[in-house]
Order: C-alpha cells, then structure tokens, then sequence
C-alpha cells in the first residue's frame, strides 16, 4: 500500500513553474530517494508536502487521506516529520528543548524516556544536551535536526540534504542511522544530491531534473544507468 | 531625599513603559511587525476600568479584570482583521496598517467617550511616609514597581519553563520549523497579541492612576515612549524591554527634575539615539549569526 502518493503536483514561485505535475510514491517499510541537481525542485517537493508550500493542481494522499489542504501543523500528529534542508534547529534553546518541541504534539508522559532513546542513537547530544543548538556542530545540528523529528514518532520520516555541508566520515554515520531507523519501521524520504549515497541505501529512487521526474526505477538500477551515472554520479 | 524620591517616581514610571515595552517586544519577536496600535490599547483599558469603577461602582480590582479581558479580546480581533490578511505582506503595508489602526482606535474612543477629560480614580490610594515624613511615597508608585517586578517574573518563567512559551520561542526563531514541529503559528500569534494587550490594560490602570487624566489620546505617547523602550533594550527581548523601560522612566524624571520639563522628551530620544548609535541592537540586543 501507498503510505504516501503525490499526483500531479504543480509548485510556482510568482510566475516561476518550479514543480512540473510531478507524481511519486512512497510505500510503507520503503526508503525512497529522490534525486537532482542544486535547483531541480526537490526542496520544493518536501514543502509541499508539508504544506508549507501549495500545489496549484493534482492531490496529495498520505495513509489514504487528502492532506494537500490541511495546514502544516496538523500533519505531524498524522505521522509525517520532516528534517529541513539546512537542519533549522532552534538555535537559541538548549538540545533538550529542541527535542521536546519536537514531541509537541505528543502527550507529555513519554516524552523523557523518549528522549533518553534519542541520546542512546546519538550519545553526542546527551553531553550537549543543556548547551544551546546554535553552538553545535554541523553534524551535531544534523543529529539534533533528526532526533527532533524522531520526538514526533513519525511514520514517514522525509529527510531534506542530510549530507549537506558535512565531512565524508559523518555522512557515512547520518545514512548508517537512516538505515537503522528504516529498519525499526520507519519510512524514509530521502532528497539528496549526494546520488551515490542516497541510492545506496534506498529501495527505489526516482531523478528529478528543472522540476520534472525524469526517472524512476530500484535504486540498483538507478545507480548502474549510464544517464544516471553521467549526470548525478560523476560517469 | 528629593534624589531618593525622583528615583523612585523614575523606577516607577519605568515600569509602567516597562510593562507596555513587554507588548511591543512580544509581538515583534512572534510576528516580526510593530504594533503601533499597542499604546491605544493601553488608552482602551484605561477607560474600561474608569467606566467600571466610577461609572458603575466596580471593585478595582474587578475594574482592573474587566479591562484586562477586553483589551485581550480587542488585541485578538485587532490580529486577526487587520494583520493577519497581510501575514504574507511587505513589512512597510503592515507598519502603515498598524498606525492606521491607531488612529482608528483614537477615533473610535473620541465618537464614543468624547474628548473631554475623564478624571481618572486611582485604584490605589493613600501614600506611605519614610525617614519621619521626609519621604512620602504614593501607593500606586510602590503597587506598580511591584506588578511590574511580578509580570516579568511570570513572564520569564511561561517563557523559558512551559510548553506554550517554548513554542512561542520556537515560533519567534522560524516559523517553518515551528509548522514542521506542530506548532499552529497562527494561534501562537493571538496568544501573543492576548498576553501583550492583556499587559496593555494593566499598564492603562497603572499609568492612570498615577496621571490621572484620561483622553483618547492618553495612550498614544506612552506607547511611543515604551516603544522606544523596546528598541533601547533590545526589541525582541523580555529583559530588554524592563531595563529600557526603568532607564527610560528614570532618565525621564532626573531630566524633568534637574534640567528642563519641557526639554525632557527631547532628552530621553537624545540618549535613545546615543543608545543606538553604540549599539544598533538596543542593550541586550541578540545580533543572531546564522551557521551553514
């Protein structure tokens, strides 16, 4: 079953027709990547799903309901977190309560065991864990970014960059916890540049190029396409 | 003694711009516009106690209430007519809203309750008389450095303590990511438009019962001032908005005191753009730096 279905998408900034009827889904216990170039709309993608952005055509379906005009804030309830392009963490508060904002719509009861899961995954946010987010690291603010959205208890977890900026050896770590968090049931989607990467641990993929899918295969495939290889993956 | 005593009518008028500073610095910090609106609110609340209290013989402190829930309800209706429409507007559309909004709050006040001078009935009476009746100081200077120590303790604690306030923190630093948290932006705006207006009608109280002459124009410089206050501690932040407040308020009385009455607004602005000149970001200003 579709957990996620996006049909015929149509993003405009002003006069600018930035996403052109894109249609993609994501099925349950999957790892999606979408892949692109700097500019080819894949941020715009996850904010429309977000609603933080708006399709002017087609609909989006997640877990069988319309959620294309629900306003932003109720669709975490639903399941559906997102790790922003460029993290976003709060920076003026303490790790601590980046987490817990990140349980916002969640009964309080739990939260601090959940919590103390968070730091189990990244022992390097529970020494930092009353500093403020702005005095982190790249990486550390990427592993705050994706605890914070981990807090929701989401069922769909979309990831936007999260290699962004960061040295080889730690990107290697943030997808190592991708993988493990799909794993333990989480649904992944993942939007990268780092192709190479993203395909290597996702199920299917689909290539985005100026707004428009031109693509989409397993992953296995998408990695040994010679277009692919050409455009994405350096030959 | 008469050091002490214009020390303490300088602390106490600061607290006044102190508690209407906390409006101006809550909404921008949340919602990023200037409210110039906020002083008229104060002249709102003003009147609705005097009414309350002189008019129908309400107990203060029931005048004080009664004024507090209207100003929060016309503070939400206030955001949500006028600015909500333009959330996605030009900041200067927003600024021209807000000032129009002013005016038309003056004007409403004026078609209602007449421009003639209200006497306004101070909610606290008596004064207190230190070293042998050297010193006499009102209970209304001593109650309001008192209500305003209490809100900004309150405040500080909601703020950095709650859940509520650390959404509204989360809101005040991105709104995306707010929305991305489940955070329902619009609503945390009307919360700060409450408490602020909430603040607003207590500050009108306060401020009346110290000058107590009430026009529909009451609210007006107050409001300026505390704005003023605002922007000298660092627009954005609570305890900006109470060190400007108390240094404006004391600045104010030592200038009206020692150097001029009539040089004295001229003189707080002076020392604002002093202020500024040195430290574009108001004392406790944040210069956020973003890391990529």
């Amino acid at each position: 079953m579709a957990m996620l279905e996006v049909n015929d998408i149509n993003v405009y900034y002003g006069s600018i027709h930035a996403i052109k009827g894109v249609s993609f889904e994501v099925n349950e216990g999957e790892i999606i990547s979408l892949i692109g170039a700097n500019g080819a709309g894949k941020t715009t993608i996850l904010q429309t799903v977000s609603n933080l952005l708006h399709s002017k055509t087609g609909n989006i379906k997640f877990l069988d309901e319309e959620i294309h005009h629900l306003p932003a804030h109720k669709l975490v309830p639903m399941g559906l977190a997102q790790v922003p392009e460029g993290r976003r963490v709060f920076s003026q508060m303490s790790v601590e309560e980046n987490l817990e904002l990140g349980a916002f719509t969640r009964p309080k009861a739990n939260i601090k065991e959940d919590m103390e899961e968070i730091f189990e995954r990244f022992p390097r946010l529970k020494e930092r864990r009353r500093q403020l987010a702005g005095t982190l690291s790249g990486g550390e603010q990427q592993m705050l970014a994706m605890g914070r959205a981990m807090m929701s208890k989401p069922k769909l977890l979309m990831l936007d960059e999260p290699s962004m900026g960061l040295a080889p050896l730690l990107v290697e770590e943030i997808f190592d916890i991708i993988k493990s968090l799909n794993e333990r049931g989480t649904t992944i989607l993942l939007v990268e540049q780092n192709a190479q990467m993203a395909l290597s641990i996702a199920d299917r993929g689909y290539v985005l190029e100026t707004g428009k899918i031109i693509t989409s295969a397993d992953a296995k495939t998408l990695l040994n396409d010679d277009v692919v290889r050409k455009a994405y993956l350096g030959g | 003694m008469e050091f002490l005593f214009n020390l303490i009518s300088g602390i106490s008028l600061g607290s006044i711009y102190a508690i209407i500073a906390l409006g101006y610095t809550m909404v921008y910090g949340i919602a990023k516009m200037l409210n110039f609106a906020h002083g008229d609110v104060i002249m709102v609340g003003a009147y609705i106690c005097f009414f309350a209290t002189a008019r129908y013989g309400l107990n203060p402190l029931l005048g004080v209430l009664l004024s507090m829930v209207v100003c929060t309800v016309l503070g939400i209706v206030i955001e949500r007519l006028a600015y909500k429409p333009l959330r996605q507007a030009p900041a200067l559309a927003v600024l021209i809203t807000a000032i129009g909004m002013s005016y038309f709050l003056q004007n409403a006040a004026q078609l209602l309750w007449t421009s003639s001078p209200k006497v306004f009935p101070s909610v606290v009476k008596g004064s207190v008389k230190l070293f042998d009746g050297a010193l006499s100081v009102s209970f209304v200077t001593i109650v309001t450095i008192l209500v305003c120590v209490i809100i900004m303790v309150a405040l500080v604690l909601f703020v950095n303590k709650t859940r509520i306030g650390k959404s509204m923190r989360a809101v005040s630093e991105d709104k995306g990511a707010a929305q991305l948290m489940g955070i329902n932006v619009n609503s945390t705006i009307s919360l700060t438009f409450a408490i602020g207006s909430a603040l607003a009608a207590i500050a009108g109280v306060l401020l009346c019962s110290a000058y107590p002459t009430l026009v529909p124009t009451t609210g007006a410089m107050p409001g300026i001032k505390a704005f003023t206050a605002a922007v000298f501690g660092g627009i954005g932040s609570i305890p900006g908005a109470l060190i400007g407040g108390i240094l404006l308020g004391i600045i104010e009385i030592f200038a009206k005191a020692y150097i001029s009455t009539q040089l004295s607004d001229a003189i707080v602005f002076a020392v604002l753009i002093v202020v500024l000149l040195v430290k574009p970001t108001g004392l406790l200003g944040k210069k956020v730096s973003e890391k990529v």
